[in-house]
């Protein structure tokens, strides 16, 4: 790990001066301190924003939900409101990661936490995705078992954040804050693909800063869930998960969002599976047609196979959850 | 002595045990095992042997569940491991290692590192301690650098003022490779045109706790074996058989991943070297610290005060002693080097299986013919033999076996908790319910028909009992997607005595009494017993015994390794403590008016044994002694008999299959376990839960993961090694059968291998076939490898 300044900021403004250069900002530090000790990246400066206040706190009003970047995973996952109105965001942010994490993490910082990869992740290896003259994926004739199956043929890995699967779910915005002023970025054009960007995996330019995730009030009738699938409960990445989104005209489903986490390179929308969804009865068999059309087009490498069934278990199971059909999976607790 | 080779060695290990004519005189012993009636056994005692223990229950500490002796040092974070030392001046050290899997080094250049601010020493290593070696050194070209073979081998150290400039300074030493082709799958490296590892027969001596492969077998290739054993007839074996099952079993490498990583401070000075080693033997790294640099024993002092697990991977020097102690003679200095998260999952593992076995059986079960072939890979050590429970587990006139190592370009296999037998267990006791299905028995009917065990019936008998075992569905039953089912599977491992095993007890004036031993306790709880046994002896709480061990300056104590502490130090212990008693009792019987033979302890007190009324405190006794302190130091005595023993257990478990996910949800774990008479059921139990843990973990989880095209372990650190945690933890039952076996002085046995690492992962499996009507053949039982096997999924999945 490189040496590096450490500046603790109180405003946004602080913050943005201090931005530029490299220098990154620090929130709940968990991802960041990871790949500096990798040697992933080497900021010469962190900017700590943990205690600029104003990027904190939880409110509702009647447009929606505002939540400060610095809301951390668990303050998210036990807001009662929350809970109750965008059950999907508080599954999200209470099933992620640990609860150790959980307590550190930061909304912003997990929606921006860069994506998994474990060849991306040494720095025993180059590749493409680090820009650094190599034209490599490891991952396509390597070691591939956590890949994406998804929109995988340039680069094969994923984005684990949780909390931005219920995010693109519920049309939530990010508001960026740079010197120049402000502007709001819908979720479903925050994540860039590596066929656009091989390199940047967001939007956010160099001296912006997240100030504020806005979730539009759902619909009435909206029912929402979200389940993460891992290889075990405690202490381990998502290789599968599905966050639902349905507006329900009695049993009738009248819209749906189907979103898959660690699916593709960014979370993605399945069009299929809305579209098998909507102007349905939602039980068990329009649940599993769901999970089966999301995987339609699935790209599995050689050895991620495995990970079209598991999504496709999670997606039928996830629908049946949120339209109050089914318990939470004993295989998602964690 | 390898595991393999137990039972059948019998009567050389004996022989060479014999002593010549030492007096003798005859005592009796409680002998069996409660639950089928406990016995009488006469035996021939050394003379002045302490008199036979009776039962557990007769007892007042020992057997008795005890508070850990330093639990509340280790709760309240006062317990000081290798990791927490601190010396005066003391240095920080790094391991620079191989980036490249199979290479020759051209050149180091060291000279950036050493211009670094704050760098005191700069060691690069000669020798690679821990892997094999070539038979013929000659068969590779000269050159001042070991040839590398693997991702992580040790290539120098460097040591520093604070750990940060040690790091930064280990990053800026330079090696020019000279690359090698590699291979690091095991099938691909049996290929006759695979690259080689050796260019010629290479083997590894074992550690002090076991592992190593044989050294006088064929090498092709990568492939060096067989390591070859025949019984019997095996044409007659399998023309005698009714039914024979046919099956092939794969398991994975799994990594030690102990909490505190291996390392060691070292203290060189000219007339004393002290070392503080995270290991499993002070012995073993004190005769290696000697031989590598020299020294005689006497000048190399070694201390474990506390350590933080080792599971097997670590005795001796190890190539990060070696490297600290040349750096803190150079720097004049004591540097501390302890190995990184990576380093740790590169140093030691337990070697991977890919073994095929065919057995044979009467329409009775009556077994007729076991045959097993295994091939497995300790990476550039040998070890991976997995015939131990197909040999021992059961008596079958018939047995072949022939187990084959495969060198491959990744980090050296060490013993590893039961070497060897998880992996063998695995595939042999779901081949035992592959035969139990064909002959349309219950398993657990099966085991009764060919197991002649007496603890472990007794134990099957307990899982009748006390679980759900009667209630058990036809295979394959449920429908819906989450399946349920129960298994068992039955573990041996064997009585190990390590006849270096000393300790001396002293007694103050003042009534206090105090403990020496240099054997170390790995966490096991071994202070515990001691403190129980010392007890129990003077008839004072064990939190008054004062215990202190895991230094080479007092009596050499036992290396821990394959379950030998307990059994082999804890009568050394009691005969301390019986014979300074006697001295004490010796002593002050004129004072007290009376004889020592008149003196016992009872109840906790000092009583006339003529005159219960006269009884007095330890303190009261002691303050009569003449001198200020009295102590007598014992050495284990042979075993009372020849027999050679196993210990065993039989492991049930219930799990849900979640056809659809993948995932398998143990709920529950009942265990029934003998380990001759249990000390501390606290920890005995405290050693089965985390064998069990273990065991789980080996079977759903853990496993190496390494890049076929770079050959770099792509999984080192403990995100993606998956090792169980607390939501995976099952509800665990542990029974444990007390086992007398008129050995010793407290017939005490350790528990560390046969505590459920040996089983669990075979106990799932068959479970797993119950459950679902599928046979799991291949561990770790991940999404990716449950969902194949269900046919699920085409795709290849790497073994
Ligand atoms: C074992 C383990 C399992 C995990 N499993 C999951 C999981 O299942 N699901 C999941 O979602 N996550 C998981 N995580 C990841 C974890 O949730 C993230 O690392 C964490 O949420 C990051 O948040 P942070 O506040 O610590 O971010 P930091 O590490 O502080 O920052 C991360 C990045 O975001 C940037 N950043 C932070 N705040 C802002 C802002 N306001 N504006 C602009 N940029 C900003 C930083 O510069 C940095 O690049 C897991 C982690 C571990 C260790």
């Amino acid at each position: 790990m490189n040496k590096f300044a450490f500046v603790d900021c109180k405003t946004v403004d602080q913050v943005l001066g201090q931005l530029g250069d490299g220098a990154m900002v620090k929130a709940g530090g968990i991802d960041l301190l990871d790949l500096m000790k990798e040697d992933i990246v080497s900021p010469p400066r962190l900017v700590n924003i943990r205690n600029v206040d104003s990027l904190r706190g939880i409110t509702i009003s009647t447009d929606g939900l505002h939540l400060g970047p610095l809301s951390t995973l668990s303050e998210i996952a036990s807001h009662p409101e929350i809970q109750r109105s965008y059950s999907a965001l508080a599954d999200a942010a209470g099933h992620a990661a640990t609860p150790q994490v959980r307590n550190m993490a930061t909304l912003g910082g997990n929606i921006m936490q860069r994506p998994r990869c474990w060849y991306f992740r040494s720095s025993d290896f180059d590749c493409k995705k680090k820009g650094e003259g190599s034209d490599e994926c490891h991952a396509h004739n390597g070691e591939n078992q956590y890949h994406a199956i998804m929109n995988n043929s340039s680069c094969a890995m994923v984005h684990p954040s949780s909390t931005a699967v219920p995010l693109l779910g519920l049309g939530a915005q990010v508001e960026l804050t740079s010197k120049r002023g402000k502007r709001m970025v819908a979720m479903s054009e925050f994540y860039v693909p590596p066929e656009k960007s091989v390199v940047n995996e967001t939007v956010v330019r160099p001296g912006e800063l997240i100030t504020s995730i806005f979730v539009p009030a759902p619909e009435p009738g909206t029912r929402s869930a979200y389940q993460k699938y891992g290889e075990k409960e405690s202490f381990d990445w998502p290789i599968a998960d599905a966050g639902i989104v349905l507006v329900m005209d009695g049993a009738r489903c009248r819209k749906a969002s189907v979103v898959l986490g660690v699916a593709a390179p960014t979370p993605i929308r399945s069009k299929e599976a809305e579209a098998v969804l909507v102007g349905k009865t939602i039980d068990e068999g329009t649940a599993r047609a769901a999970g089966k059309a999301a995987m339609l087009h699935a790209t599995p490498l050689s050895q991620n196979g495995y990970k079209t069934q598991l999504f496709e278990t999670a997606i039928y199971r996830t629908v049946l959850l949120a339209a109050g059909q089914m318990q939470r999976d004993q295989s998602a607790v964690g | 002595m390898t595991p393999e080779t137990f039972l059948l060695e019998e009567q050389q290990a004996a022989a060479a045990q014999e002593k010549p004519q030492e007096p003798k005189r005859t005592e009796n012993f409680v002998f069996g095992i409660p639950q089928n009636g406990l016995q009488q056994k006469q035996r021939e005692v050394p003379v002045d042997e302490p008199p036979p223990l009776p039962a557990n229950s007769e007892l007042t500490y020992i057997g008795k569940p005890t508070q850990r002796y330093d639990g509340p040092a280790k709760a309240l974070g006062k317990a000081k491991y290798t990791a927490d030392v601190q010396l005066p001046g003391m240095l920080y050290a790094r391991m620079v290692d191989a980036k490249i899997p199979h290479g020759r080094i051209v050149a180091i250049d060291t000279t950036e590192a050493e211009k670094l601010p704050g760098i005191r020493a700069v060691h690069v290593i000669e020798h690679v301690y821990g892997i094999a070696e070539l038979r013929d050194p000659k068969q590779e070209p000269p050159s001042r650098y070991p040839t590398i073979r693997y991702v992580g081998q040790p290539i120098a150290g460097v040591a520093a003022v604070s750990q940060q400039i040690a790091d930064d300074a280990a990053k800026l030493v330079k090696v020019q490779y000279d690359a090698i082709p590699f291979v690091v799958d095991r099938s691909a490296a049996r290929a006759d045109d695979a690259p080689m590892v050796f260019p010629g027969p290479a083997d590894a001596a074992g550690s002090a706790g076991g592992g190593g492969g044989p050294t006088d077998v064929p090498q092709k290739g990568n492939v060096h074996g067989p390591k070859r054993r025949l019984i019997g007839n095996m044409d007659k074996g399998f023309a005698d058989a009714d039914v024979v099952v046919e099956s092939e079993y794969f398991t994975q490498v799994q990594t030690h991943s102990a909490l505190e990583t291996h390392g060691f401070v070292v203290d060189w000075k000219p007339d004393e070297v002290t070392i503080y080693a995270s290991t499993q033997g002070t012995a073993s790294v004190r005769d290696e610290f000697a031989d590598v640099f020299k020294l005689p024993k006497s000048k190399v002092r070694v201390i474990t005060e506390y350590m933080g697990g080792g599971f097997g991977a670590k005795f001796g020097a190890g190539n990060e002693g070696v490297v600290a102690a040349n750096l803190s003679r150079k720097a004049n200095a004591p540097v501390k080097l302890m190995l990184d998260r990576r380093q740790e999952h590169i140093v030691s593992n337990r070697p991977d299986s890919h073994q095929k076995l065919k057995m044979g059986a009467k329409s009775d079960g009556t077994l007729t013919a076991i045959q097993l072939t295994s091939y497995g890979t300790a990476g550039v050590g040998t070890g991976a033999g997995t015939a131990g429970p197909a040999t021992n587990l059961y008596k079958c006139p018939n047995l072949l076996t022939e187990e084959y190592d495969v060198f491959i370009n990744a980090g050296p296999g060490a013993a590893f908790r039961a070497p060897g037998h998880p992996q063998g267990c695995f595939a042999f006791e779901q081949a035992i319910d592959e035969l139990a299905v064909k002959l349309k028995m219950d398993p657990l009917a099966l085991r009764e028909k060919i197991d002649e065990s007496p603890a472990r019936k007794a134990e099957r008998q307990l899982i009748l009992e006390r679980t759900n075992w009667r209630n058990r569905k036809p295979d394959g039953s449920d429908t819906g997607p989450i399946k349920r089912g129960m298994g068992i599977a039955q573990s041996v491992w064997y009585r190990f005595i390590d006849m270096d095993s000393s300790c001396e007890v002293r007694v103050s004036r003042d009534g206090s009494v105090e403990l020496m031993s240099a054997v170390q306790d790995l966490g096991g709880g071994t202070k515990t017993i001691l403190a129980q046994v010392v007890a129990e002896e003077f008839g004072i709480p064990p939190a008054m015994v004062v215990i202190r061990i895991g230094d080479t300056r007092f009596p050499i104590g036992p290396n821990s390794g394959g379950s030998v502490t307990a059994g082999s130090i804890t009568p050394a212990v009691r005969n301390a403590a019986y014979q300074v008693k006697q001295k004490l009792f010796t002593a002050v019987a004129p004072s007290l008016g009376t004889t020592a033979d008149n003196l016992v302890v009872q109840n906790g007190r000092v009583v006339f044994r003529n005159d219960p009324s006269k009884t007095y405190s330890l303190k009261q006794v002691a303050a009569k002694l003449p001198t200020n302190e009295i102590s007598a130091r014992a050495t284990r005595v042979p075993e009372y008999s020849k027999a050679r023993l196993t210990y065993g257990g039989v492991d049930y478990v219930e799990l849900a299959v979640d056809t659809e996910t993948g995932r398998v949800h143990v709920e529950k774990v009942f265990g029934a376990h003998d380990c001759g008479r249990p000390i501390n059921p606290t920890g005995v139990i405290s050693q089965i839960n985390g064998g069990m843990l273990q065991g789980i973990s080996y079977a759903l989880f853990e496993q190496r993961i390494m890049d076929r095209n770079a050959g770099y372990m792509l999984n080192a650190n403990l995100e993606n090694y998956k090792i169980l945690g607390a939501r995976e933890v099952p509800e665990i039952e542990v029974v444990l059968v007390e086992n007398y076996i008129a050995q010793s002085s407290t017939d005490a046995a350790g528990i560390g291998e046969s505590a459920g690492i040996i089983t669990l992962a075979a106990a799932i499996g068959n479970a797993f076939y119950n459950a679902t009507g599928v046979r799991m053949r291949r561990i770790p039982m991940t999404p990716a490898g449950v969902l194949t096997a269900l046919g699920k999924v085409q795709e290849e999945v790497q073994a």
